[in-house]
């Protein structure tokens, strides 16, 4: 593989791994905050993403419809958090899987309804349509690359909401102990509410960044939340910093499985079957990482207690 | 599983049936949502405008959303013929769920007219006296691109195709006649919406062109992204890859791309041109491919209706369908042994449009193109 | 005591109900209603065998998916070796393929219950929410493997085109196939409550009451788990062999992450650890899909609604309403 090509699949794993950040975030926040397992956090993520076309289309600007995904899946989150979610703090994790897959449902089949059974396509800005050179002769576009420089702003703005402000060190001390939160006169139900709309806001950023890449279509947000599941096992459950150094391994893993493996066994086997099979192996291939992680260190990379 | 889940009860009754005889029912499977529905919708919206403009009453035409899956294929075709007792199933796209529903179909005893999938095993072996395809056999348009590729002198084209039935036919059909010697060749998984890492690999590699088989939202992906890397090589493909509503979507960066097509909305004969602009009326926009394939199937089975009852006289009926006596769109048509249709192939051009790009057609490809796989077909 | 006597009847009553229906669908000769209700049967068979895990074992296993869709590529690939005259393996012995119903079964069990075998060990490791997210992600390892592997199908899935068959027995009869599915769903039933009340059942009860109470009677909880899960495995497994061979089809779908949801949401709705349970819930969804389906485009909508008006209000599920208050929770 030429170093130009290396460069390429190098930047698309970490655009994939900076998206899945961004998607895992609010996931393991919510969980580390409030105790809850959220199946209906990529909902939001698709949320994000039919909000940005269905503004980007109404108003022409894609700026306006990418903050306008961002807060539209934020305010379905406080939404959901206070009519459904809020009910299932103290219930078993048995109790918010259902509620939260039944969410899921609700969700996609109301974007259906809403936008129609077609994807809705939604295209890059025009000042981001072209490639950029890359050294070694290769070029890489250049909306992927504000992906990965975005993502990593919005990495370094949750880490300095986190570490800096006030909000933030109610989060940590809701991680390490949610009744003492709540004996310290902080307002509990805020905090929640506002911790799953930051959540649910920054998937809907990653979703209505990624709808300019791909297509928005009612299911996009299913494969995301598995990814994410595996991002946080790998990471820590709870840990934001742990989501990070999972989602990078996961996109990076993923990207270099996907280019490197067929062509690895295209030395053992024809082409087809070497397709085939290296295409079966890469798509494995972080759940053997998960599994490694999980026999290694079964609380992950960064364990959140501890 | 899962029977029906979304668009589950999409019933639309086209005319029905009087007081008289009990009208003939044809149930149609196809796909209404997700990434692939407009070609679900355009296969649709051509029978319809078929029965319509034929104004039969004793025609019965039941649509229901298979969400591109195969086991919700299955099950609504047992539902088709066990509770609704339908003579004539039609409509899917997909091969994998052609593969799913057609053999246990056509052994109930009903008719399988297929108006797009293909797949090789449904033209050889696996062929079935029911079974007619009234589209093309999956490799058709792909081994007429490899010919037209290869007759412009075009030497090492990176290939790519989904990993499912059709993905393997066309590329399999392209190496027929480009031959096997090509510039890089990869299979993607159905459904796919990010070709990041096929993008990257065709750029590192010595390619001269590119040919694809990407149908539906996959293509409106594919080209987005690859015109958005930068990447300048020609792009080629199979109709299926260039439809009018891929090129909408994706815009002037699809302008100067060749695809290979059974049939054009500019194709010069007399029944074409009425379906085009009633289509057009009907639906306010440019038929598609799969609009044709649905409107030819529909009328394949309405010349087939006026010899015979498919039900009580299904020899007939078999042999009324067999001899194709309606006007196709596409010029003349007649079915091979096994089947499946002999036509011409064509290229067409992607040119600025009004608004959008367009097909302009801009030769021939194939003459009286036939699939290999015919010889295999012991019926 | 008595809460468990109301339970065995409700149960009773349900597998009374559900023979009824299909002798009846069958006098009045509807197959397609004879095979509804088959398909009730088996999604019951496979949502018992999520119970013995998640109902009275208190493991929350959001991949019982995998082992659904292993039996039924267990079905699918002997039936595809056998059709096409290649064996199996020809090494280190000769293994045909098989159209035998018998053979196809425990080779399902033994594929899904040693699948079971292998995720429990990995994730019984971790508990709560962790358990949750990786057995979800060990069914959509399977899932995936499935869709990019093409030997058998791939994304296209595996049509049977000849049902597995039981010598002496037409299995084309849709109301023999019903038969045997339910045998399997009361026999599976029966041995539940047989296990339930035999110590076994009562140390998985008191892991999940209690594990620091089983310590200390000497038992360690890992393997009494494990064994569970890997039995639930197996059920699971057992019944998806079924459901290959009811729809003439296995594919990746039978292997999804909404498949597990829908399984757990079975043992849900009918109420969970209640041994009719699943059976409740799956003749519910059955009825739903079929009957609301037919009423309104939007019937995934309305399911989801109906999902978690139940689960944030009534919480013994439909069992709950008939036999009685909730067991656990």
């Amino acid at each position: 593989m030429s170093a130009a090509l290396a460069l390429e699949q190098a930047l698309n794993g970490v655009q994939l791994g900076v998206m899945l950040f961004l998607a895992a975030a609010g996931l393991t926040l919510i969980f580390g905050v409030m105790g809850l397992i959220n199946l209906a956090h990529g909902a939001l993520f698709m949320t994000g993403a039919y909000a940005c076309a269905f503004l980007t289309r109404e108003t022409g600007s894609f700026w306006l419809g990418l903050a306008g995904g961002a807060l539209a899946a934020a305010a379905a989150g406080a939404a959901v958090e206070l009519l459904v979610v809020r009910r299932l703090y103290g219930r078993d994790h048995l109790d918010q899987v259902l509620a939260t897959f039944a969410l899921a449902l609700i969700f996609s089949d109301a974007a259906r309804w809403i936008f129609g059974p077609q994807p809705l396509w939604l295209d890059p800005p025009a000042a981001l349509s072209g490639a950029v050179p890359l050294p070694g002769g290769g070029a890489y576009p250049a909306y992927r690359l504000a992906i990965i420089v975005a993502g990593l702003a919005a990495a370094a703005g949750l880490h300095a909401l986190i570490a800096r402000t006030r909000l933030g060190m109610r989060i940590r001390a809701g991680e390490s102990d949610r009744e003492m939160v709540a004996a310290l006169g902080v307002n509990v139900a805020l905090l929640y509410t506002a911790v799953f709309a930051l959540g649910a806001g920054l998937a809907g950023f990653a979703g209505a960044m990624v709808g300019a890449l791909r297509s928005v279509q009612a299911d996009m947000g299913e494969p995301v939340l598995i990814l994410a599941f595996v991002v946080i096992v790998i990471g820590g459950v709870g840990s934001v910093k742990g989501a990070f150094a999972g989602a990078m391994l996961v996109g990076v893993t993923d990207t270099m499985g996907r280019a490197l493996l067929p062509a690895l066994f295209a030395r053992i086997w024809d082409p087809a079957t070497a397709a085939g099979a290296g295409a079966a192996v890469a798509s494995m291939l972080i759940y053997m990482l998960m599994a490694a992680v999980l026999v290694l260190r079964p609380k992950g990379l960064f364990p959140a207690d501890g | 599983m899962k029977k029906r889940i979304l668009g589950a009860a999409l019933a639309a009754i086209v005319a029905a049936g009087g007081a008289a005889a009990d009208p003939t029912r044809i149930g149609m499977i196809t796909t209404l949502s997700g990434g692939g529905a407009h070609l679900g919708v355009d296969v649709r919206d051509g029978f319809q405008l078929a029965l319509e403009q034929a104004g039969r009453k004793d025609v019965e035409l039941i649509v229901r959303d298979d969400a591109r899956k195969p086991d919700m294929a299955k099950s609504l075709a047992d539902e088709m013929i066990q509770k609704d007792k339908v003579a004539i199933l039609t409509g899917i796209i997909w091969s994998n769920l052609a593969m799913a529903v057609v053999p246990s179909a056509v052994r109930q005893g009903v008719f399988y007219i297929s108006p797009n999938a293909g797949p090789s095993a449904l033209a050889g072996r696996g062929c079935h006296r029911n079974y007619f395809n009234v589209a093309w056999q999956n490799d058709d348009l792909h081994a007429a691109m490899g010919a037209y590729m290869k007759a412009q002198g075009f030497k090492r084209p990176f290939i790519l195709a989904p990993n499912y039935p059709a993905g393997t036919d066309a590329l399999t059909g392209f190496k027929s006649t480009f031959g096997a010697d090509v510039g890089g060749e990869l299979y993607t998984k159905l459904g796919q919406t990010d070709y990041a890492a096929e993008i990257a690999r065709i750029r590192a590699s010595d390619a001269d062109s590119v040919f694809f088989f990407l149908p539906g939202g996959m293509g409106i992906a594919f080209l987005k992204q690859y015109a958005g890397a930068g990447m300048t090589l020609p792009v080629f493909g199979p109709a299926f890859s260039f439809d009018e509503v891929i090129l909408g979507a994706v815009g002037d960066a699809a302008i100067g791309a060749r695809n290979t097509s059974q049939w054009a909305y500019d194709l010069d004969n007399a029944a074409n041109r009425a379906f085009v602009e009633a289509f057009r009326k009907t639906h306010g926009r440019t038929p598609t491919l799969y609009a044709s394939q649905g409107y030819d199937a529909a009328r394949l089975i309405l010349s087939a209706l006026d010899a015979a009852d498919p039900v009580k006289e299904p020899d007939a009926f078999r042999e009324a369908l067999r001899a194709a006596r309606f006007e196709s769109v596409r010029g003349k048509f007649r079915f091979g042994p096994n089947h499946h249709p002999i036509q011409d192939i064509y290229v067409r051009e992607v040119v600025p449009g009004d608004g959008k790009p367009t097909n302009r057609l801009i030769g021939v490809a194939m003459r009286d193109r036939q699939d290999a796989y015919a010889a295999q077909c012991r019926m | 005591m008595a809460e468990d006597a109301r339970d065995t009847r409700a149960t009773l009553a349900l597998l009374a109900a559900l023979a009824a229906a299909a002798a009846g669908a069958h006098a009045l000769g509807e197959p397609f209603y004879v095979n509804m209700a088959a398909r009730v049967a088996i999604l019951a068979m496979a949502a018992a065998g999520l119970n013995l895990a998640l109902g009275f074992g208190g493991m929350v296993s959001f991949g019982h998916a995998a082992f659904f869709g292993l039996g039924g590529y267990a079905a699918g690939v002997a039936a595809w070796h056998a059709a096409n005259q290649i064996p199996l393996a020809s090494w280190p012995v000769l293994v045909p393929g098989t159209d035998r119903m018998i053979v196809v079964w425990a080779a399902a069990a033994a594929t899904g219950g040693l699948a079971a075998l292998l995720i429990g060990a990995l994730s019984l490791r971790t508990s709560g929410v962790q358990f949750i997210m990786i057995t979800l992600a060990f069914a959509q390892m399977f899932y995936y493997f499935a869709i990019s592997w093409p030997a058998y199908g791939g994304e296209d899935g595996l049509p049977i085109y000849l049902r597995n068959g039981i010598e002496g027995l037409d299995v084309y009869d849709p109301f023999t196939f019903f038969a045997i599915c339910f045998v399997w769903l009361a026999a599976t039933l029966a041995g539940t409550a047989r296990i339930m009340r035999a110590r076994f059942g009562a140390a998985l009860t008191m892991a999940r009451l209690s594990e620091a109470r089983l310590a200390s009677a000497g038992v360690d909880p890992f393997p009494v788990r494990l064994t569970a899960f890997a039995l639930s495995g197996a059920v699971t497994a057992v019944a998806g062999a079924l459901n290959a061979d009811l729809n003439g089809f296995v594919g990746p779908s039978a292997l999804s992450w909404k498949m597990s949801g829908e399984l757990m949401a079975f043992v849900i709705l009918g109420g969970v650890g209640r041994l009719g349970g699943p059976v409740a819930g799956a003749a519910a969804f059955v009825l739903l899909e079929h009957f609301l389906g037919a009423a309104t485009e939007r019937w995934v909508l309305v399911f989801g609604a109906l999902l978690l008006g139940v689960t944030l209000f009534a919480r013994g599920g439909l069992l709950g309403l008939l036999a009685g208050r909730a067991r656990h929770g």
